[in-house]
């Protein structure tokens, strides 16, 4: 029978379990297919710290926000419209955020008296029947007894086979939006080619959720969302962690060095390695290190020789970095820092989301250290901003820090990727000549840049290092006069990358007015979205979004002054917000949420609308 | 680097001496240590240009502002991992590390041993001289039990390391011993450290005259040096004192003084020294008695053990060529287009 079709512009989706249970697979998947049917979309994994916490438990439940439309999307949203549950924990852990009238489709057998008991509902209800529940959608499915059902033939154990639940539950969804599963097909078929037991069983449990919509008389609806109207072109889905791996990559490319990546496993910029440590065909080479500051080191000493060197991180990790930032800088070698922020101090929120770098960033290290820093603001851009980081670090001779995080770089959204012959190319010049009668490590250019020499170099033997330098030679000097000079040249070649960056503009409302709403880094989709519902209500306020931070584009501060108000949203006590009302003096006023989770649109919404009323 | 050891010098130890002024204190060990590298450094047949020499932090890391080489005097303890940053990438130089027992052992003691496993062909100097001379008299992690500085004004209660040992345990493939006060044997130390293809770790006792003086008199000294100085060679027996009387015997495992002349024993029944004996090599890294112990053993000097291991550097390219072989060079358009496109019309 025919069911009807209901059209919907956007849809929120959490797919929420157990963390063996497969749903940041499961929301992958729906993900890579709504890319691909042309939805334009923005995820949010929301993972535990532990790798298997205690089943069943609220600790150990992982969640994939995903949210597709045919209208553009900016966030993976705020209250979703459906709720995947596979057991108590799950639903407990994520009701709060279910819109009223929201679909839950839930796992009966995740909501027995164990799981009810380990989810702390009292006496053991179910909330499946106590009818509080009410006010939702509720679609209960035992979705291990179908699955066991399905593979009853399989010869597959009862772990195997329980470990296919997921796909259940994906065919399901993609029968009710009405979606293709042969993305998800070719995808296992990738997999599992060289284990057709577990292939066929997986396929086989697709098909049943899928049919099981198709044919069960209790769903009447199913739902369309059509591709989104994105500027022509092609598209690919990409993670933020990806792309920044991709950038640097083309970054070498484009630089004519090779890449070299000194690093030390960290949450959650670990995926960054992963990926370089594929793309040994572009002579990328990973140097997985012993520790954070060995990451680093090594990274020096590639730049030393003349590798474009990288090294990647998060927050604690950077502080591990510091001293060695401080010697890069002093050495004048080009070479990327990348942070990815989670939560802090110490070891704080490692899977969880923060803004809190950025004053480390900019100020952490002894003595006047100052380097650039730019952050990327969604998933894709990390690509440009990776990209840009090196650019800037090789043609200033500098060391560079890019900030991302963790709400980015697991996150994913379409990217209408570049071809190569539109990269721009990074002008590298090794130096092979003397400058002077004899070879001056530390004469500038017109850019402050000092001359990069490789050792190797026929008559250019020179010695840097850690201790302040003279003047052009380099050599060591304690002379007061020179450590001033030097302090303030280093300070003068950072400043000087504003020459070369573009100038602030803003990405959407009036030029000049009420209110101005400034963000840095991954809050830009929140920002966005509520300027955009804020002058829908007739509220004016304009949206503007930094990507350099160190130094500030040269029009920054006119632009902040066109405003009677500037309103600063970060996910941290007010870093940005110092840093401006610092430089340009202005009372700027802070919106700060610092739990682990971004912004929602409606949140700052709704400080747009107090502070222009 | 493969260095022929013989070659006629390309340059001379002069065009090694920077425009820089010697700071160490007079009388310093390091002033020897300088002169035998920049004798031997000409002599290894590769273009001065080709040489890094770089340094942590201490008084022993000035050193690279002394050599008219590429130099870099780098932080406390992160000279090892900056220079295999650098052989990672640059499998054309000939990279010396110079450190020191608190650059190296202390605050630089991680990087130091995972230095030893990958085995990157780089060598390294420690100029041990048990105690902290630019932070002006503290014990190190080298200093002996008991040592009265101005940190330990009741003697230091830490067990000291022996870093021989530790580059043992860290599977090292070229472990040796010298000291400043003997310039031939340090110039043979330095030549064999440089022809050695892998990390080839040098121990050299270095005299700090202004704090530590005459630590490591009892091996330096001609008076007491035969009787306490066991200096090894491969394929030779063990033997020392005033007129080789004294020779080393194992019986099983445990080591054993004999005198050679006594009835039954000939200097052919002695240990002989065989640099790719893992076992042996780690039965004489524990020769470390305090010389003033009762029956101790002689300390060693020479290699304890060399072995021949892939360096870390060429296995990183191969697998890089092996790559590119299988899969063809890196194309961008295809890294940038991914698994799964769409278009948007």
């Amino acid at each position: 029978m025919e069911k009807p079709n209901e059209v919907l512009e956007q849809v929120i989706i959490k797919f929420a379990g157990d963390s063996g249970d497969g749903m940041q697979l499961t929301g992958t998947q729906f993900t890579n297919t709504a890319a691909l049917f042309g939805n334009d979309l923005s995820t949010f994994p929301d993972f535990p710290a532990e790798i298997r916490a205690p089943q069943g438990t609220l600790a150990g439940v992982s969640g994939y926000q995903l949210h597709f439309g045919s209208v553009n999307i900016y966030t993976p949203g705020d209250k979703c419209d459906v709720l995947v549950a596979m057991n108590a924990a799950a639903l407990k852990a994520n009701l709060k955020n279910l819109k009223e009238g929201g679909i839950i489709i839930a796992n009966s057998d995740g909501f027995d008296p164990k799981n009810l008991r380990l989810a702390n509902y009292a006496d053991g209800k179910s909330p499946l029947e106590d009818g509080s529940l009410e006010k939702f959608n509720l679609i209960t499915i035992d979705v291990t007894k179908m699955t066991r059902a399905a593979l009853v033939d399989s010869g597959l154990g009862t772990k195997e086979i329980d470990r296919a639940k997921n796909m259940f539950v994906l065919g399901f969804l993609y029968w009710m939006y009405n979606r293709s599963l042969d993305n998800s097909i070719k995808f296992l078929e990738d997999k599992f080619g060289k284990k057709p037991a577990i292939l066929d069983a997986n396929l086989k449990v697709l098909r049943a959720g899928y049919n099981y919509g198709d044919t069960t008389e209790t769903f009447r609806t199913r739902y369309q969302v059509q591709p989104a109207k994105m500027a022509a072109g092609s598209y690919r889905n990409i993670m933020g962690n990806q792309a920044t791996a991709i950038g640097l990559v083309a970054a070498s490319h484009q630089a004519g060095l090779p890449l070299f990546c000194g690093t030390y496993p960290i949450t959650p910029a670990s995926d960054i390695l992963h990926e370089l440590s594929k793309h040994k065909s572009f002579g990328v080479k990973t140097f997985q290190a012993e520790d954070e500051i060995a990451g680093i080191c090594t990274a020096i000493g590639a730049s030393f020789g003349g590798s474009l060197a990288v090294t990647t991180s998060s927050g604690p990790g950077i502080a591990l970095k510091g001293e060695a930032m401080g010697l890069a800088i002093m050495l004048e070698l080009p070479l990327v820092i990348i942070n990815v922020q989670r939560g802090g101090p110490s070891t704080g929120l490692p899977t969880k989301t923060e803004q809190s770098d950025l004053l480390q960033a900019l100020y952490g290290r002894n003595g006047e250290a100052p380097m650039p820093v730019i952050a990327a603001y969604t998933p894709a851009n990390c690509f440009d901003t990776a990209f840009e980081a090196c650019r800037i670090a090789l043609e200033y001779m500098t060391p560079v820090m890019m900030l991302s995080d963790g709400y980015i770089a697991n996150g994913a959204e379409p990217w209408q990727y570049p071809t190569a012959d539109k990269l721009k190319k990074i002008d590298v010049k090794f130096t092979t000549e003397k400058n002077g009668e004899k070879f001056l490590p530390y004469k500038r250019d017109e850019k402050l840049s000092r001359p990069w020499a490789l050792p190797g170099t026929k008559e250019l033997e020179h010695r840097i290092g850690g201790l302040e330098k003279q003047h052009e030679t380099g050599n060591i000097s304690y002379d007061s006069e020179n450590h001033q000079f030097m302090v303030r040249m280093r300070d003068a070649k950072v400043e000087k990358v504003a020459d070369s960056i573009p100038l602030q503009t803003l990405d959407s409302g009036p030029e000049k007015g009420k209110l101005l709403v400034v963000g840095w880094g991954s809050t830009y989709g929140a920002i966005k979205t509520a300027c955009k519902l804020a002058r829908n209500e007739g509220y004016d306020a304009a949206h503007a979004h930094i990507t350099y931070l160190k130094p500030f584009p040269k029009n920054l501060g006119e632009l902040l002054f066109n405003y009677d108000k500037v309103l600063v949203p970060e996910m941290n006590t007010g870093q940005l917000l110092k840093v401006l009302r610092d430089k340009y003096m202005i009372p700027a006023i802070g919106l700060n949420k610092i739990m682990g989770v971004p912004f929602s649109a409606g949140e700052i919404k709704d400080k747009i609308i107090e502070l222009c009323k | 680097m493969d260095t022929a050891t013989t070659s006629a010098p390309l340059f001379t130890a002069k065009e090694l001496v920077t425009d820089q002024e010697v700071r160490w204190c007079p009388g310093c060990g390091d002033y020897s240590i300088l002169k035998q590298v920049q004798t031997v450094v000409p002599e290894l047949g590769i273009p001065r240009e080709k040489f890094v020499f770089i340094s942590g932090i201490g008084c022993s890391s000035r050193f690279p502002y002394y050599m008219e080489t590429y130099g870099m005097h780098s932080i406390h303890g992160r000279a090892t991992a900056i220079a295999s940053g650098l052989r990672a990438t640059r499998k054309d130089l000939s990279i010396w590390i110079v450190t020191g027992d608190g650059d190296s052992m202390s605050i630089g003691g991680n990087h130091f041993i995972h230095l030893m496993r990958r085995n990157l062909d780089v060598n390294v100097l420690l100029f041990n001289n048990q105690i902290y001379g630019l932070t002006k008299g503290q014990y190190s992690p080298t200093s002996e039990e008991g040592k009265v500085t101005k940190s330990t004004p009741y003697g230091s209660i830490d067990h000291p390391f022996n870093p021989i040992a530790l580059a043992m345990g860290a599977d090292g493939t070229f472990i040796a011993r010298s000291m400043d006060r003997d310039p031939v044997h340090l110039k043979d130390m330095l030549r064999k450290s440089a022809a050695h293809k892998g990390t080839s770790f040098l121990e050299i006792y270095q005299n700090c005259n202004v704090f530590n003086d005459g630590a490591f008199e009892v091996f330096t000294e001609k008076s007491t040096k035969k009787q306490e100085a066991l200096f090894v060679e491969n394929g030779k027996p063990l033997l020392f004192g005033q007129n080789n009387e004294l020779g080393i015997k194992l019986d099983g495992f445990k080591p054993v003084i004999v005198n050679v002349n006594d009835n039954g024993n000939s200097a052919n029944d002695m240990w002989v020294h065989d640099t790719s004996d893992r076992v042996k090599a780690a039965i004489l890294s524990r020769f470390f008695d305090n010389p003033s112990k009762e029956g101790h053993f002689p300390r060693p000097f020479g290699i304890f053990y060399e072995e021949d291991r892939p360096c870390y550097e060429d296995v990183m390219n191969d697998q890089v060529e092996q790559v590119i072989a299988t899969k063809g060079k890196g194309n961008l358009d295809k890294l940038l287009r991914g698994g799964e496109v769409w278009d948007i019309r």
